[in-house]
């Protein structure tokens, strides 16, 4: 099963231009101050280059982000955008969203910001299935503070705050979005340019709260986190990129599959199991989503990327247009009434 | 029989039971009553927070106060001339209010050993001389009332819960109270429950019947209409009001109003009010928690709605990073604190004035806010206006400080007229034209409201300092100085309107200042003082922040200064601080507003202490 049309396109509101828009006229005026090698120029860069495609006016599109360093991301973007306060982003869009249906509202957050500061937002952004896109960049570590570990972070993490190694067990982000039932689950690793854009743009036009977790490298606090998933080889062996309606198999020549085992989920051989064991994802399955959001320890030894569930729930932020202008059409705004209200008594002069 | 009826030009009720025995809706009726005849009035509810404490203890007990009279009064009262007392707990908590030769009813069922028990008395103080000083009514209400609604068929607990309206009726007989509207009332409350509904009138019916034709008691007691200011009137509490200001800015500026908001006590019947109005183009959020709900307003506003949040110095805490974020991005915003008893979780049902110096400086660096507070329940209306107002014209945060006495207490309102309301519309930046975000309006020190979706006005803002002019980030020390000074400027140039002294002879040498809900308690302390022969000038503040600009003179005309506070002396050193005036403090923190009899007499000591 596919996932379903919706019924309101996930950018239906938002004005449109005939104009050509390239990714040069998505940069902003500002220098970009990311370290060098940081990976978060190159999801500035997929982003820039992907938002022509959508053919929204420029000016109808906002980022907003909390802090930390991913957070710097709105003032590289020659778009409306608010860098906010830490952990906060899901909150203020929320605001936007419900008073502007005609904006295509984008929250970039980090790993701290969205996970630890700010878990409680997250969770409920999702739950309410508000229209924003929630770009999370996880690096498993605190940058802007300078290197301590964070709520992805390993557990035994040796960093400046925790030189004996830390004790907290990880966030899986993915598993905690299900948890909230969050409408779109995506992911992609900061190098892989193709997927990273083709789960923004499944993102993009999605009715609903979309997350999607991005793994980015920090040069200077947690280099080469994701190394394994950036070697041809080893990313052959772990990186399992899920398609709606698709058999789900990897490696080079697709020799790897993935199978049902127990209640979850298993990685085999596809030479030694029967074509029809073989699960074919559908990314309206809540429990196939949760089952391989676990398929292994957040150790990337296997690796979920692509859309893990993309289902048409009802916005919080339509349904409460939805309310106002139901209401408005059922009684007029009468000020005057309103005040006088039921009982009244007059004084004569 | 002859019963004599006596004119009185003022009344004090208080209805006093245990938290489920109705005594709000008891007190609300009768207000409705009295404000159906036209007199003045003023209500205080007083009640645990506790949803249902232990039946029959002392922490249950939940009250009622009414004022009502000929003229205009200013307080709910001090001291109650009729106390009804449903039970003995509520008999213990209030008797000792209660003025020597007051009127006691007492529903005598209640008085049961086991219940006297409970709140320590060890003998039935309706059998001792303990009540010797009162005039005592002994009245069988919830025997009268499962009699009285027999025909109901109800069963007896339910019809026992009708006693409260037996009450009532007893004490609408005893003031001539007009009565259809209470039937009316009922008859609508339970129209899904028709025999309720009938138990209930009933039960009201009996009540005055019992009045009437038991001899006990011997006079009853009129109360003219109050001479009040030509026009139409309603009964109205502070938060209803706050919510209709908020209704009307949102209509006087066309934005849509989106209230972002977590439920607190005494805040949450805004949130409530406000969620029945959406017809007025108004959304209301209920968050996942206090920071979600500013974060919520700052993100509508930021699109170019009115935002709103409303909570209670708690809630205010939380939002404290969100305000400063306002501050700095220079939006507008409607922050309303309904003040409690604090700190911490404090004292949620009572009343405080202790948030001032929060709403002021409550938050990190230099991160100036206006701060304006209703002076009564009716106020709330024109204050929610003035603050919106302030908050469109100069695009600053701006704190509403309400407190619990004004949010639950109820006074008949003038209604005002919709064409006489202040005209808010804004303009947002439209002309890419030498566009700069963080320009100023030479006047105002504003900066432009330039919307997303606006052709060519993208732009970036956030809580980083701002480059004058070009809005991007800005680490250059003079632009930081720079910055932090204009801020306070703008905040500081806020038109507000001079301070209004009263001083009907014009010869005070004592100036009494307030601020919010004590405005009540000392003008009516003033007027006694004055009837005593002496003179007293009283300047109340509906703008703490900034100060109006004639404040200092007026403070400087005067020998003595004292200001009354709910907390430990926040206006007081504001005031010190800003004028170098000697004022004196008056401070009380009991949860409870000030008594007119108390300050009468700190008034009168004060007085007499300036030497001739």
């Amino acid at each position: 099963m596919t996932a379903i049309d919706l019924g309101l396109p996930g950018l239906s509101g938002v004005p449109t231009t005939d104009e050509k828009q390239t990714a040069k006229d998505y940069k902003s005026d500002q220098e970009v101050r990311w370290c060098p090698g940081c990976g978060d120029y190159v999801v500035l860069n997929a982003v820039q280059s992907f938002l022509p495609s959508l053919g929204l006016k420029r000016e109808n599109i906002v980022f907003v982000s909390g802090i930390g360093c991913s957070s710097r991301f709105p003032y590289y973007m020659n778009t409306y955008g608010m860098h906010s306060i830490h952990g906060r982003a899901p909150a203020i869009a929320t605001g936007l969203a419900v008073a502007r249906p005609d904006l295509s509202v984008w929250v970039v957050t980090g790993d701290g910001d969205a996970l630890s500061i700010g878990g409680n937002h997250l969770i409920h952004t999702l739950r309410r299935n508000v229209n924003l896109k929630i770009l999370l960049f996880n690096n498993r570590i605190y940058g802007l503070t300078k290197g301590q570990y964070s709520p992805t972070s390993e557990e035994g993490k040796v960093t400046k705050s925790t030189p004996s190694g830390s004790l907290d067990h990880p966030f899986n982000p993915v598993s905690l979005a299900l948890g909230a039932e969050a409408s779109f689950i995506g992911r992609a690793v900061d190098s892989d340019r193709k997927g990273l854009t083709d789960v923004l743009r499944q993102a993009a036009e999605h009715r609903g709260s979309a997350l999607v977790e991005i793994y980015q490298n920090c040069p200077i606090f947690n280099d080469g986190a994701f190394d394994v998933l950036k070697d041809a080889d080893e990313a052959a062996r772990r990186i399992i990129n899920v398609v709606d309606g698709q058999p789900i198999t990897f490696g080079r020549e697709g020799e790897y599959c993935v199978v049902r085992e127990g209640f979850g989920l298993a990685v085999a051989k596809a030479a030694d199991v029967d074509s029809s064991e073989i699960v074919v994802h559908d990314a309206t399955d809540l429990n196939l989503a949760f089952a391989l959001s676990r398929l292994s320890a957040q150790d990337l030894s296997h690796t979920i990327t692509g859309v893990f569930r993309r289902v048409d729930r009802a916005t919080y932020d339509d349904s409460a247009r939805a309310q106002v202008m139901e209401a408005t059409a059922a009684k007029p705004a009468d000020l005057g009434a309103l005040l006088r209200g039921k009982d009244t008594w007059t004084v004569a002069g | 029989m002859s019963t004599e009826t006596r004119k009185l030009d003022r009344v004090v009720i208080r209805f006093a039971g245990d938290s489920g025995d109705g005594m709000q809706l008891t007190g609300d009726r009768f207000t409705s009553e009295a404000a159906a005849f036209g007199n003045d009035l003023a209500t205080q509810p007083n009640f645990p927070a506790e949803i249902r404490a232990p039946q029959g203890t002392l922490p249950g007990v939940s009250s009622f106060q009414l004022h009502f009279a000929d003229y205009d009064i200013l307080t709910p009262g001090d001291r109650p001339d009729v106390l009804v007392a449903m039970n003995p707990a509520a008999l213990k908590a209030n008797i000792g209010d209660l003025p020597k030769g007051g009127i006691l009813i007492v529903n005598t069922d209640e008085f049961t050993k086991r219940n006297l028990t409970k709140v320590g008395y060890d003998a039935d103080p309706l059998g001792d001389a303990s009540l010797e000083n009162f005039q005592v009514h002994k009245v069988a209400m919830a025997t009268l009332t499962i009699g009285a609604v027999e025909s109901t068929g109800l069963g007896k607990k339910d019809a026992e819960r009708a006693k409260n309206m037996f009450a009532l009726g007893l004490l609408s007989w005893m003031y001539h109270r007009p009565t259809e509207g209470t039937e009316r009332f009922l008859r609508e409350k339970f129209a899904k429950k028709p025999d309720i509904a009938e138990a209930n009138v009933l039960a009201f019916r009996a009540g005055w019947n019992y009045g009437e034709t038991t001899e006990s008691f011997a006079v009853t007691y009129e109360v003219a209409p109050a001479k009040l200011n030509t026009g139409t009137y309603r009964q109205i509490t502070g938060n209803t009001a706050l919510a209709y200001g908020i209704v009307a800015a949102g209509q006087q500026s066309k934005l849509p109003v989106v209230l972002g908001t977590y439920p607190i006590t005494p805040a949450s019947d805004i949130l409530h009010e406000l969620s029945r109005h959406k017809n007025f183009g108004i959304t209301t959020v209920q968050a996942e928690d206090e920071i979600a709900g500013i974060g919520i307003a700052l993100g509508a506003a930021y699109g170019g709605a009115l935002g709103v949040t409303s909570t209670s110095g708690p809630g205010v805490a939380l939002k404290s990073e969100t305000i400063g974020l306002a501050v700095m991005t220079e939006l507008p915003l409607l922050v309303i604190d309904v003040q409690r008893g604090g700190p911490s979780t404090g004292l949620p049902t009572k009343t405080e004035q202790a948030d001032l110096l929060q709403a002021m400086f409550g938050r990190n660096g230099e991160s100036p806010v206006p701060i304006v507070a209703p002076q009564s329940p009716a106020d709330c209306f024109d204050a929610a206006l003035d603050a919106a107002r302030i908050a469109l014209k100069y695009r600053t945060p701006v704190l509403l400080l309400s407190d619990g006495a004004i949010a639950n207490g109820s006074e008949p309102w003038m209604i005002p007229d919709v064409a006489e309301l202040p005209d808010l519309t804004v303009e947002f930046a439209t002309d890419p034209e030498g566009f700069e975000p963080y320009s100023r309006d030479p006047e105002t020190l504003a900066r432009p409201w330039a919307v997303p979706g606006t052709p060519g006005l993208q732009h970036r803002i956030g809580g980083l300092e701002k480059q004058h002019g070009s809005g991007n980030i800005s680490y250059d020390p003079a632009n930081h100085d720079f910055m932090v000074r204009l801020r306070q400027q703008k905040i500081d140039g806020i038109e507000v309107p001079d301070v209004v002294v009263d001083d009907p002879s014009g010869e005070a040498r004592v100036l009494v200042v307030g601020w919010g809900s004590s405005y009540g308690p000392i003008g009516a302390a003033a007027r006694r003082v004055r009837k005593l022969g002496m003179q007293v000038a009283h300047a109340h503040l509906r703008h703490l922040n900034p100060f109006p600009k004639n404040l200092g003179d007026v403070l400087a005309r005067y020998d003595k200064v004292i200001v009354p506070e709910m907390n430990l002396g926040q206006l007081a050193l504001l005031l010190r601080a800003k004028y170098l005036v000697d004022a004196v403090s008056y401070t009380k923190v009991q949860g409870l507003p000030f008594k007119a009899e108390e300050l009468q007499d700190v008034l009168a000591d004060v007085i007499k202490g300036v030497p001739a």
